[in-house]
């Protein structure tokens, strides 16, 4: 599974460093690596929603505090 | 009229912005011949001895406007006919030569080339002249003029000559694309060539960006740009031009310091590879120390890689102060990664090309790099940066003795000392153009200012360190 986060000016500020650095250590404490990829992109034309966050091409909104609801809730399940 | 340190830099501006009109229109080569015209209407000229060689010397600039020679590698180009033929003979005396008594010309002339003649008015010998202009300084008259030409005066790589018809001759194995010619010289006859026609033709072939995307690289020399209007409206114009998002280089910046760092340590001696004049003089001029640079690429170049890592078909333009640049992108190792660059002059000339008036646009957001990233575009910078990379990498026991050299004179003065190896230092920070990137020949204004406009941007970035600034390209 792919995970891109927007870091792009607009996303930034709005806490992607804080969002990569969550998910890094999420996917590590449960070993995910080799299954979970993360990846960054400079602008998803959706600044509003920011922070921005797609999962195998879908887009969501997240932010710095519901980082760890996304992943548990969103993403895991993704994964299956 | 937009704010332009002189009216050669307004004229020039003219002809990119028509010829960028006619480009979008795509209309460029059917009215090709008549730019020159719509620039000079009527009959009465305004800058030469009549409206035919004005227009003459525009074709010329049109061409330049859309790359120039393309059997010239030099990104710096001579208008043989817009070259004034300024006069070159070095010191004279000048008729404000009074005949005076004291002769103190004549005593500190240490080759005896000063003479006088029965009205006791003093003579140069140029037989014996050096041009040291020890008597002009003395002289209580100011009678003593040195006859230089600006383009020679502003060359301090001593690239400039003169053909066998006067004009200005640059000399490529010299020549480090500097750009301090062509602001400096009064008659516009050296240019940069511009590469605006590749721009306009990745945003219209980009199709709104969705055949690929067109990223705009920023340099953090904009924080003294524009400041007719707020710098966010200058990134809402980027995205209104066409380009799909801005992106600063100094976050570019922040990763060469992080990594520059680690290799200054690693080394024990390093010079910096940022500025593209400076690696150029080194290779020409001093080849026995080119070892000593950076194998890091540019922050431009380190960027622009990793927005093709995150984009392997994206087109990256860089804009910038800065006329080496464009010979940075046609680099081997670098085009690879950065598509094309401008100039603050031609990105003010693409927007009235579209008639963007930014003054009215929305204040957009331009954050991706730290304090230290960003002020990589004033001299001492780069050496502040590298410094707190080595305290963020934990390397505090590594003593840094930097020699930061502001303009290429200073640059040669440590290269000298270094290649006799008497430099007390042990890393070079060298920046061509004096002041760093705002001394840049394609910032639209220079101004005593601009220092503090970077140091002001620097202190806004939302990121305060180094590490926290790279950290999402390092994890991703």
């Amino acid at each position: 599974m792919k995970i891109t986060i927007c870091i792009g000016s607009s996303c930034h500020i709005k806490g992607s460093r804080q969002v990569v650095g969550q998910l890094q250590e999420l996917i590590s404490e449960r070993g995910l690596e080799d299954k979970i990829e993360l990846s960054g992109a400079f602008c998803m034309n959706n600044c509003q929603k920011g922070v921005c966050v797609t999962v195998d091409g879908e887009l969501y909104s997240v932010t710095p505090e519901t980082v760890k609801d996304f992943f548990e809730n969103t993403a895991l399940k993704k994964l299956g | 009229m937009r704010k332009f340190d002189t009216k050669v830099q307004y004229l020039k501006y003219k002809v990119l912005r028509e010829v960028a009109r006619q480009a979008w229109n795509g209309t460029l080569y059917e009215n090709l011949f008549e730019i020159p015209k719509i620039i000079v209407p009527g009959n009465t000229p305004t800058m030469r001895c009549c409206v035919y060689k004005e227009r003459a010397i525009l074709s010329e600039r049109v061409k330049i406007a859309m790359g120039g020679d393309k059997g010239d590698p030099n990104v710096i180009e001579v208008i043989e006919t817009a070259c004034d033929e300024c006069p070159m003979g070095g010191y004279e005396i000048t008729n404000s030569c009074r005949g005076c008594l004291a002769n103190r010309c004549e005593d500190v002339c240490k080759r005896g080339a000063i003479s006088f003649d029965h009205n006791h008015v003093a003579h140069i010998d140029k037989s014996k002249c050096v041009d040291c202009g020890a008597c002009a300084k003395v002289c209580p008259f100011s009678a003593i003029v040195n006859r230089k030409r600006p383009c020679q005066s502003a060359c301090k790589v001593k690239a400039i000559s003169m053909d066998e018809n006067k004009a200005a001759k640059i000399d490529e194995n010299k020549c480090i694309a500097c750009g301090a010619c062509v602001y400096q010289c009064p008659f516009g006859a050296i240019t940069d060539k511009s590469y605006i026609l590749e721009v306009i033709d990745f945003i219209k072939e980009s199709a709104d960006n969705s055949a690929y995307k067109v990223y705009a690289l920023v340099a953090p020399s904009i924080s003294s740009q524009f400041t007719y209007a707020k710098h966010g409206q200058v990134i809402s114009g980027l995205k209104k031009l066409g380009f799909y998002t801005v992106i600063e280089a100094a976050l570019g910046a922040d990763m060469v310091a992080y990594y520059e760092s680690e290799e200054l340590y690693e080394k024990g001696f390093l010079m910096s590879s940022c500025c593209p004049a400076f690696v150029s003089y080194i290779e020409k001029n001093f080849p026995g120390l080119d070892k000593y640079i950076s194998h890091n690429l540019s922050p431009m170049a380190t960027i622009a890689k990793y927005i093709k890592s995150t984009d392997p078909t994206a087109k990256v333009v860089f804009i910038g102060p800065c006329t080496a640049k464009k010979a940075e992108v046609r680099k081997e190792e670098v085009s690879k990664y950065v598509d094309s660059a401008v100039t603050f002059e031609e990105l003010q000339a693409l927007f009235d090309s579209r008639d963007i008036d930014i003054t009215s646009l929305d204040d957009d957001v331009l954050d991706n790099a730290s304090y230290y990233g960003r002020i990589f575009a004033r001299c001492g910078g780069l050496a502040d940066a590298v410094r707190q990379g080595l305290k963020e990498r934990g390397r505090s026991d590594f003593e840094l003795r930097p020699t930061s050299c502001d303009g290429i004179e200073e640059c040669r003065t440590a290269l000298l000392k270094k290649s006799k190896n008497v430099l007390n230092s042990n890393f070079v920070e060298g920046m061509a153009c004096v002041g760093g990137c705002i001394g840049g020949a394609g910032c639209l204004t220079h101004g005593e200012k601009n220092k503090a406009e970077v140091d002001k941007y620097g202190a806004e970035a939302y990121e305060k360190t180094i590490t926290d600034a790279i950290s999402v390209i390092k994890n991703i």
